[in-house]
């Protein structure tokens, strides 16, 4: 139940994969093209289209990339680059994903002047802060959903401020793309990171709008594919699984999924001693749960899950490679052991209200099993 | 059932069954002296309890509670199965190495848990010693007790983050003087880490941090 890491492929996205991988193989080359490369291409300027429709932008207003890592640099490293005579001011909030915090981290070592916008207890940018601190930045970057907690954040209002002191606003929606509705031209939103494989598509692909009149500075160089954003050969077959996931969404998957969400929440914290992290209902991402529970650390959790047959994740800093607790948590107020103790569920479209009943059931048994042994449960014992 | 997860952690077979079904757990009410290393904060804590008989110095009974991850569950279990009957001089001649050599070896970025558990192991004793009357209360023991306190922040103890400033030892009296700033969150954690590291030894203590700038 780790579908914010990654989703499982659906079948129907693997089989268009195949046929442009196993028959139709060609790439987009030029103008006058074989009939390979002419059906590459059509399936390519398909798939624009389809993403396109889905956030309300124009087809040439898609980038294909290799995944969200690559749209969030293209969008701030290649808007902080050009222009830099105009400003070197760029905004992001704390609680984002770490491909947007460090390549802030880089632009700041680069002689960028960087600022990090704080949040509240939920996890929401506090607005207030958005415009007292956004005057002369050349690009604010907020998420939409949150990866740990997921927290939707008030696009609207954070697009109207940027709108009101004239900055570009870019978004990282992979988390949110397709389970919540997002309309660029309503929001105000000039460049927007999304993702395949957290929606049933291949990894390996993704894309990143760019309104029209927005000119972000290539990473890649070599060619004039994707409108001069993006060199490289196109991958193709990915770019159609991506297109084909897309299609595959419907509003009754998301809205089963919010009912497991609530049910897994509900069920977790009648654990003793937890707490949700993040909001609940409609501001809330349909497939997050995330509970701390307190005098536990969570890869022990995790460990003791994985060996009943459950994937979950955990904010713990015993499970990061670099040993550090979840930014998030710290960022919302959790102290180091609210970090250590936080526990991530993600259902799929695919899973059922029984899976969310037995998940949380390990959960109960496993957070017992490290209590009776933790000497922090002993002191809340012998406290209370 | 699969051990995916934790081999592709690299955890040895042996680090996944001591983790399963961790020898010698659980709190001893009548334990000659205990000893707390590690934080909360870090998510890596060790509560060690040892019975020492007071003649032969040999170590009758040893357990331990744990908060943290599968490696500090594993470590603490196969230390206290490798030190159990040893007397104090031989069980110190069981270091960290040799702990996670006998779990098959250890994950690089979990050998620190091999090193926490041997250091609540010289914690305990020494604290015992100075129970005993068989060791002097002086800045070497106070030094070697706050090894076992770590810096939340970055992982590795007080000493070697250089946040001791300083330390008093007169009349039983201990001073520790501290470079954290006065009424931070840190502070308080590391305040009540020292504390509960000292727990248990008659020893009057106190702790001082870094007056705070004045704020405007």
């Amino acid at each position: 139940m780790d579908n914010a890491e990654t989703t499982r492929v659906d079948p129907e996205v693997v089989e268009v994969m195949r046929l442009y991988m196993l028959e139709k193989y060609g790439v987009p080359i030029g103008e006058f093209g074989s009939t390979m490369e002419e059906e590459s291409s059509e399936v390519l300027e398909g798939a624009r289209e389809v993403i396109a429709r889905n956030i309300n932008a124009n087809p040439e207003e898609i980038v294909f990339t290799s995944g969200g890592t690559e749209s969030n640099a293209l969008a701030i490293k290649g808007v902080a680059h050009s222009k830099r005579h105009e400003g070197t001011k760029v905004v992001a909030s704390k609680i984002e994903h770490l491909s947007v915090l460090d390549t802030l981290r880089g632009l700041g070592q680069g002689g960028f002047d960087t600022l990090l916008l704080d949040v509240d207890g939920e996890g929401f940018v506090d607005l207030e802060g958005v415009r007292r601190s956004v005057d002369g930045a050349r690009l604010v970057s907020v998420q939409h959903a949150n990866q740990e907690i997921g927290t939707l954040q008030d696009l609207k209002a954070i697009g109207e401020v940027c709108e009101e002191k004239d900055v570009l606003f870019h978004c990282d929606a992979v988390q949110s793309f397709t389970k919540e509705p997002i309309d660029v031209e309503k929001v105000g939103i000039h460049l927007l990171s999304v993702s395949s494989h957290l929606i049933h598509g291949p990894k390996g692909v993704g894309a990143l709008f760019v309104r029209k009149g927005v000119h972000p500075e290539p990473l890649l160089l070599g060619d004039d594919r994707e409108f001069g954003l993006r060199a490289g050969t196109p991958n193709i077959p990915g770019i159609a699984g991506f297109a084909k996931a897309v299609d595959l969404v419907n509003a009754e998957t998301v809205e089963r999924m919010r009912g497991l969400r609530d049910q897994a929440i509900d069920l977790l914290l009648e654990i003793e001693d937890s707490k949700l992290n993040g909001p609940r209902g409609e501001r809330r991402l349909c497939n997050n749960v995330n509970v701390t529970f307190r005098y536990v650390e969570g890869e022990a959790v995790l460990m003791h899950a994985d060996l009943e047959g459950l994937v979950i994740n955990t904010g713990s800093a015993c499970y990061s490679e670099r040993l550090e607790v979840s930014h998030v948590i710290r960022a919302i107020g959790g102290t180091h052991e609210e970090a250590h103790g936080s526990i991530r569920l993600s259902p799929s479209k695919w899973t059922t209200g029984g899976e969310i009943v037995s998940a949380s059931e390990i959960l109960g048994r496993v957070v017992d099993r490290l209590r009776k042994v933790s000497p922090l449960a002993r002191a809340r014992r012998v406290s209370t | 059932m699969s051990f995916s997860m934790a081999r592709r952690f690299g955890y040895t077979d042996l680090v996944i069954e001591h983790f399963r079904n961790p020898r010698n757990i659980g709190e001893m009410e009548d334990a000659d002296v205990t000893a707390k290393v590690g934080s909360v904060a870090c998510g890596d804590l060790i509560k060690l309890y040892v019975k020492i008989d007071d003649d032969t110095k040999k170590i009758e009974d040893i357990s331990f509670e744990s908060y943290g991850c599968a490696a500090n569950i594993a470590t603490s279990s196969m230390m206290t199965e490798l030190v159990k009957g040893k007397t104090i001089e031989e069980a110190r001649r069981v270091t960290y190495k040799t702990i996670a050599e006998a779990l098959g070896g250890l994950p690089k970025v979990k050998v620190h848990c091999s090193v926490l558990s041997r250091q609540s192991l010289d914690a305990a004793f020494m604290k015992w010693e100075v129970k005993k009357g068989l060791r002097e209360v002086d800045e070497r023991f106070v030094r070697k007790i706050l090894r076992g306190v770590l810096d939340p922040i970055e992982g590795v103890d007080i000493i070697s983050a250089k946040m001791v400033e300083g330390i008093r030892v007169a009349d039983g009296k201990i001073e520790i003087r501290l470079s954290v700033e006065e009424g931070t969150e840190l502070a308080k954690d590391i305040e009540e880490d020292i504390k509960d590291a000292f727990e248990g030894t008659p020893l009057d203590l106190e702790v001082r941090h870094h007056k705070g700038t004045p704020t405007a």
